[in-house]
């Protein structure tokens, strides 16, 4: 854990498996020699299933595919690749500028359990910090045994405050707190944990929905974000959690985690798809720097094998 | 909720098959082709529904379904079978050691449940009447002993912790003498959350297991994983091979098709699911019946277990024939409502119910933490009122029922609306409920076509 790598070596090394998988699929098909015919857009197809993407987005995708193609009158199989590779950068671009921040600003973080909140909050507290803002966290996890020491240790590490409450207290007080706290100090950035919930827990997503009105009502001033939280190993239920989620709070941004796996986080691309949720940023490890601004290009270019 | 949505799915597809009286080679491929499609939606992995496909297709080109009179259903129960064959068609528990303490251990990637699992495995081995130790061997993750700590306090179940100093080996052995010292006849070892690819700490759990030689290896697993599932328990079962598995976080809506992927790739039982929030919620697994689910079958023993355990079953019946007879007031919807919430979550129970569609249920909208509202105002309801809803079209009842309970007038017509729905559905329910035999419902091979 301690070899310091680059940032792109980083993203490199963490989606390697990935092109493995994928793209040495992709390659062989292409460099087949045959021809532009239905098996190869059905094999096609089948390897971005096999990255997550999904029944649906994969059959859209191809279908832009087969339309550019014919448009475009290729009849090269290798120059297919380029083209299925632009569809799909254009659908992860977002048109807007993703991390121009207007200060003072709230993070809230939510996402189903075990999908890596408080450490992307760790991770995220220590990229904002260094750019010299003031961050402040918020214990929101009152519900998981340790949750609160969990976010405590990353505060200590990355040497920023936490407001906290007792297990079990009131998560909306939590936050409630931490804001008049983030007021008082003029604090640039708070940056709020929240209880793992499953999207289908009624309940819990009503208590989101209560703790995101607090903010709005006690905080107007400031910009607020809520960002879930995916895991890459996530398969098709994740377009279901984007949208649940997004019913009980509107959703500004993905963090894509555990990306150093061998998982290819492929939903993302459904999930921006049906949904227009862009990816702001991905994790692709346990330490501390181990968060990346998310990147269309680098992200399909690494699935693709085509980093230099 | 898993596998409902393949369940319509299938469904749709074999309708189309229905109609026709016999089946040629084109029809079975056109067919194939939508249970692929439905498995993948459903995250198996391609490789797994790629020689599932085969299987079926060979067997449905076959002559017992060629020359059948009902070739759709014929392919129906060859595609049961074939999952039910995938799935294995028993539960498996525990195999606890002769000579105590029995170790298992507890491995998987991060954020699978692997703690909160320890907890409830414990809390289910002692109400097996075992003394169960869990072992907090992640020193990585932050407050991740702390986390195992709170947890079997809260169990009232011993823990043993050695800091986040120690190496795990070090650790699971110490734990061994800690349990023989203190007659603890199971020790279940949390360990840390790792990737598969993680040559380093995959070593450090093949060190653990060399050292303390464990009875169980269980590969914790989320139910939501894709495609990847098959590389992780891949991985994880060429390593350490593995004895069993746990699926966690199925509660969830996912489709759950990694429990096929996963059993697919190692052979290896489904042997717990995690099924809810709370530390209590886990339930052995039944293969058999979660492929009976995935046709849409729905989960009818579970539910029927899960009544046993709670319900007066005199009640029961009586409600199930009013059910049937759609006779149904607002007396017995609190009697259902109570009595159901001894068995759980009723977004839960529902899903166990054949037939039901997650779509139908969305509209009932059913929150367990109103029911004591619910019950409020149905108790502020007059006797003539509870058995005769019609009367409460009349909004001076409504005003005096909410004034009783303490509720707005919009909590009273969101419950009457509620009571109305339930009445359309239990309506929908008799139709598909004929012949219950004394808490024995029959679970033929019949599809409502």
């Amino acid at each position: 854990m301690e070899d310091k790598q680059g940032f792109f070596s980083k993203l490199v090394s963490g989606l390697t498996k990935t092109r493995d998988n994928v793209a040495s699929k992709i390659d062989d098909l292409l460099n087949f020699g045959g021809a532009i015919d239905d098996d190869l857009y059905e094999e096609l197809e089948e390897i971005l299933i096999m990255a997550d993407i999904g029944v649906k987005s994969t059959t859209k995708i191809i279908e832009m595919l087969k339309k550019r193609v014919k448009e475009e009158k290729i009849k090269d199989p290798k120059q297919v690749k380029a083209i299925l590779k632009d569809i799909i950068i254009d659908i992860l671009s977002d048109g807007s500028d993703n991390n121009s921040m207007e200060l003072p600003a709230v993070y809230m973080i939510v996402g189903v359990n075990g999908v890596g909140k408080t450490t992307s909050i760790g991770k995220l507290a220590n990229v904002y910090k260094k750019e010299g803002l003031k961050v402040l966290l918020a214990a929101g996890d009152t519900f998981r045994a340790a949750a609160i020491d969990q976010i405590c240790v990353w505060g200590n590490r990355v040497g920023v405050d936490v407001i906290k409450q007792q297990e079990g207290s009131d998560p909306a007080a939590v936050v409630y707190d931490a804001v008049y706290a983030a007021k008082s100090r003029k604090s640039d950035i708070l940056i709020c944990d929240t209880a793992g919930r499953l999207h289908n827990k009624k309940n819990l997503m009503d208590e989101l929905e209560k703790v995101n009105r607090i903010v709005d009502r006690e905080y107007p001033e400031s910009h607020k974000q809520t960002i879930l939280v995916l895991d890459a190993t996530t398969g098709q239920n994740g377009v279901i959690q984007a949208k649940e989620f997004k019913k009980a709070c509107d959703i500004d941004g993905i963090i894509l985690t555990k990306l150093d796996g061998t998982a290819k986080g492929g939903i993302v691309i459904a999930i921006k798809e049906e949904l227009g949720i862009p990816v702001r940023y991905i994790g692709v490890g346990e330490g501390i720097d181990d968060l990346q601004e998310f990147n269309a290009n680098d992200f399909v270019d690494a699935l693709f094998n085509d980093v230099k | 909720m898993a596998f409902e949505n393949l369940t319509s799915k299938l469904q749709e597809t074999f309708k189309k098959l229905k109609g026709k009286g016999k089946l040629n080679e084109k029809d079975v491929k056109e067919a194939m082709r939508e249970v692929k499609l439905a498995l993948l939606e459903a995250d198996v992995n391609y490789r797994v529904v790629k020689e599932f496909v085969n299987k079926v297709t060979s067997r449905s080109v076959g002559s017992e379904v060629m020359e059948s009179l009902t070739p759709g259903q014929q392919v129906i129960k060859i595609v049961n079978e074939e999952l039910v064959a995938l799935m294995g068609d028993s539960s498996e528990e525990i195999k606890y050691s002769k000579t105590p303490p029995t170790k298992i251990m507890l491995v998987g990637l991060q954020g699978a449940g692997k703690t909160t699992m320890a907890g409830k495995l414990g809390q289910y081995m002692k109400k097996q009447g075992k003394k169960p130790l869990l072992a907090a061997c992640d020193v990585y993750r932050p407050a991740a002993i702390k986390q195992l700590q709170v947890v079997a306090e809260k169990l009232d179940l011993p823990s043993f912790s050695m800091g986040d100093k120690k190496s795990p080996v070090d650790i699971a052995k110490a734990s061994m003498n800690f349990a023989e010292n203190n007659k603890n006849d199971v020790v279940i070892i949390d360990t840390a959350g790792r990737l598969h690819i993680d040559e380093h700490l995959m070593d450090e759990l093949i060190n653990i297991k060399k050292e303390i030689n464990p009875d169980e290896i269980l590969l914790v697993v989320d139910a939501m994983t894709g495609q990847d599932a098959v590389n992780v328990a891949e991985s994880f079962n060429e390593k350490l091979n593995i004895t069993g598995v746990i699926l966690t976080k199925l509660d969830g809506d996912t489709r759950g098709g990694a429990a096929l992927s996963v059993r697919y790739i190692t052979g290896k039982p489904i042997k717990f699911a995690g099924i809810g929030e709370k530390l209590t919620d886990i339930e052995v697994f039944h293969p058999d019946r979660m492929a009976s689910r995935i046709l849409g079958m729905g989960d009818v023993l579970s539910l029927i277990e899960k009544a046993q355990e709670s319900i007066d079953e005199k009640k029961a019946l009586e409600l199930s024939k009013k059910m049937l007879k759609q006779e149904f007031t607002f007396d017995d919807f609190l009697e259902q409502m109570q009595q159901v919430k001894k068995m759980g979550s009723i977004s839960d129970i529902m899903s166990m119910i054949p037939g039901i569609d997650p779509a139908m249920l969305k509209g009932v909208n059913i929150d367990d933490s109103d029911l004591s509202r619910v019950e409020a105002i149905i108790k502020s309801m007059t006797k003539d009122e509870r058995n005769n809803p019609a009367l409460l079209k009349n909004s001076s009842r409504r005003k005096r029922i909410a004034r009783g309970s303490g509720t707005k007038i919009q909590d009273v017509n969101r419950v009457i609306k509620q009571f109305e729905q339930g009445q359309k559905m239990m309506k929908q329910f008799s139709g598909m409920m004929k012949n219950p035999k004394k808490g024995k419902l029959k679970l033929p091979f019949q599809l409502p076509f």
